[in-house]
């Protein structure tokens, strides 16, 4: 009874995690290391949202029509997009072949960087998303409610995942970013242009962002500069949890801890939430260092 | 050695420097005292930061009160300067705006804070000047146990708590309830405790007890839990920003019964975007706008003429704590902080807006309360029950 509620819950947040897991593996994946820039990518991305759709787009179409809904996802993710390609340009490129410290700390600087400036350009109040799809119950029924916005969450997510599989297993450009991530010596000696890949990499994990803030936007309709922060650390988590590096991996352990916050939440030990679901991460860390997919690496001395 | 005597004379030497200096603030905080033609009247609240709206409103209110007393002659003939300090809605500022308001700008009195931690920030310090200080809305229990010249003009917790219970029983006849509470909110916590004990000792049955954490934008776990259980109302104590998603969230479950809050949820923030959501859901508050008292209506029309809005509660708060300080000096004769602080705990049916209010033993506000009902995204005003617990106005469904 509960438990099949809790169970669509925790899908629908699984899913938004996912989405923004993916982006940090991906980006893992080509130039080994965490883009902590991420989750407020995710931020703008929610932003961009409610500008769309309450200022850009209400002009044309009415909040709520599905011109709207899709212009609106769309505009967030490619400026999204456009956010990533640019901090890869100014603060990741020029530290490219620095230790991936420096590359590390910089990620961090980004992060506050767009986080202070969130609070300057959007205020730091919270503002209420606005319902660009519309909520309705579908299934109603005593024991359990499923409404529009949660299939919208899970089916867009389930959608952007397959589409980014295709893209990296049956494209050209996916399949230098699998050799980049593979040995990006080697793939720079066959001739694959790494600038690029990376680029394309950041353009595709950070319009996956975009996409996320839109969904968490409305799912969960208030949004704040700071917002960012904990569901990226969250999906960083997930990234780890599921192998840092493969995409499965990410998607599973988006999917995991969104399942795991909302069961301990759900018997009424809140207070624990986040201990037990980095509880959970330590634990398979310890059993599968390499995480649930991920390979394990040898060192080569 | 001879280096040791040097170093030690130099310790000699700052110590005597510390101590002239020391002295020196000492004795310009008890000979100087508020000179010429104006009397120094301290205010720190959080005008920016998170908390922004609470401290614009209860500044504006404090600013209404002053201004309009310095319009009519001021008192004990001189006029009220307001200093005002913004502490950026955090603890640490909240400390420095005191020192400086207390140490530099030598205030006689203080006005502030909204939130309770801030307030009890604060206090100390004015304590330690011997400054009395009126805290406009901090509603947490221990705020005005730093001391003796610390009083507060609103209710406390555990009295929302308790009328809540009481109007869920009583007015809306429900018996068995649900509460969701905020674990990282002492204000939320305090609520809920004083909620449930007399919910379930007089005649209630608590049937769920579920939390969350400040922050938290997914409530859809607890709620289903507390769905699993059928109660007839629900207590939320948290603050406007969750509880938004929150009352959003269980109509999406199809949670239809009653959703009850404190004070906590007032602000125009609330409803945005779920209007609808709303309908069916109701808070106990220090005034509403609507309420047909004739010093309410006055006061919104000021207000309104003058800031082109209409004022919420903390306006409310801050021009009742503004007038009671001049109120208290005006029956003192001087501002002499002995004799002001005397005054101020024996304010007694201070005509309030936000009702008549009287300072009890503990230095707080014994005072009525205001239960708001909220229908399509308005708060309109349904009761307002006494200190006792007494209805003082029928309920208006």
């Amino acid at each position: 009874m509960q438990l099949l509620q809790q169970l669509v819950n925790g899908v629908s947040l699984g899913a938004i995690y996912a989405l923004i897991a993916l982006g940090y593996t991906m980006i893992y994946g080509v130039l080994r290391f965490i883009n902590f820039a991420h989750g407020d990518v995710f931020m703008v991305g929610s932003y961009m949202g409610y500008f769309a759709a309450t200022v850009w787009v209400s002009h044309f179409f009415p909040v709520g029509t599905l011109p709207n809904t899709i212009l609106v996802f769309l505009l967030a993710m490619m400026i999204c997009a456009l956010l990533g390609a640019t901090i890869e340009f100014l603060a990741y490129r020029p530290l490219r072949n620095r230790p991936k410290l420096t590359v590390l700390i910089t990620a961090i600087g980004v992060s506050l960087f767009l986080e202070y400036t969130g609070q300057l350009v959007f205020g730091p109040n919270p503002r209420g998303f606005p319902a660009i799809i519309p909520n309705a119950p579908l299934i109603h029924t005593a024991s359990v409610t499923i409404n529009t916005v949660q299939v919208v969450v899970i089916s867009v997510s389930l959608g952007l995942m397959i589409a980014l599989r295709v893209i990296v297993m049956k494209t050209k450009i996916g399949t230098a970013m699998r050799a980049v991530s593979f040995n990006q010596q080697a793939a720079s000696l066959m001739g694959i242009n790494i600038s690029r890949v990376i680029t394309f990499t950041f353009i595709i994990g950070s319009a996956l962002a975009g996409a996320g803030g839109v969904l968490y936007a409305s799912q969960y309709p208030s949004i704040e500069p700071l917002m960012g922060i904990l569901p990226g650390l969250k999906a960083f988590v997930a990234a780890v949890l599921g192998g840092i590096g493969n995409i499965p991996g990410a998607a599973l352990g988006g999917l995991i801890i969104g399942l795991v916050e909302t069961f301990v939440s759900g018997t009424g030990a809140s207070t624990y939430r986040d201990a037990i679901a980095f509880g959970i991460l330590i634990a398979i860390l310890v059993f599968r260092p390499s995480g649930l997919l991920g390979k394990r690496e040898v060192e080569k001395v | 050695m001879t280096r040791y005597q040097v170093s030690r004379r130099h310790i000699v030497g700052t110590f005597a420097l510390l101590f002239a200096s020391s002295a020196l603030i000492w004795g310009c905080k008890t000979a100087g005292g508020p000179a010429g033609t104006e009397i120094p009247v301290g205010e720190f609240a959080s005008l920016t930061g998170g908390t922004a709206t609470f401290g614009q409103s209860v500044h504006n209110g404090d600013v209404l009160a002053i201004d309009e007393i310095n319009a009519a002659g001021g008192v004990l003939g001189k006029k009220i300067n307001l200093l005002t300090e913004d502490d950026q809605s955090k603890t640490e500022e909240a400390v420095a705006s005191v020192q400086k308001l207390v140490n530099s700008d030598h205030v006689v009195a203080l006005l502030g804070e909204v939130a309770s931690s801030r307030s009890m920030a604060g206090a100390p310090i004015a304590q330690l000047s011997h400054a009395p200080m009126i805290t406009p809305a901090s509603t947490n229990e221990d705020v005005t146990k730093k001391g003796d010249y610390i009083f507060r003009i609103c209710f406390i917790d555990p009295f929302q708590g308790q009328t809540m219970a009481r109007f869920a029983l009583n007015s809306l006849g429900k018996k068995r309830a649900a509460v969701l509470t905020d674990v990282k909110q002492d204000y939320s916590v305090g609520l809920d405790e004083a909620f449930k004990h007399t919910y379930s000792t007089s005649g209630g049955a608590i049937v769920s007890e579920q939390s969350y954490s400040t922050g938290d934008k997914d409530f859809h776990a607890p709620l289903t839990s507390i769905r699993a259980t059928n109660p007839d109302v629900i207590f939320v104590p948290g603050y406007y920003t969750e509880v938004a998603l929150i009352v959003r969230q269980a109509r999406e479950l199809g949670i239809d019964c009653p959703i009850l809050g404190g004070d906590g949820w007032d602000s125009p923030e609330l409803t945005k975007g779920a209007e609808k959501e709303f309908n069916n859901t109701f808070f106990s508050n220090h005034f509403a706008t609507e309420d047909p008292d004739s010093t309410v209506q006055n006061f919104v029309k000021k207000y309104e003429d003058r800031y082109h809005s209409m004022p919420d509660a903390m306006a409310a708060l801050g021009y009742d704590a503004a007038r009671i300080l001049v109120d208290a000096m005006k029956r003192a004769g001087s501002t002499d902080s002995a004799a002001l602080r005397k005054a101020i705990a024996e304010t007694k049916d201070f005509p309030g807006v936000t009702g008549h209010i009287t300072i009890d033993p503990n230095r707080n506000a014994s005072k009525p309360i205001t239960i708001i009902k909220i229908t399509e995204g308005k708060f309109h005003f349904a009761q307002r029950i006494g200190p006792e617990g007494e209805a003082l106005t029928p309920f208006q469904p």
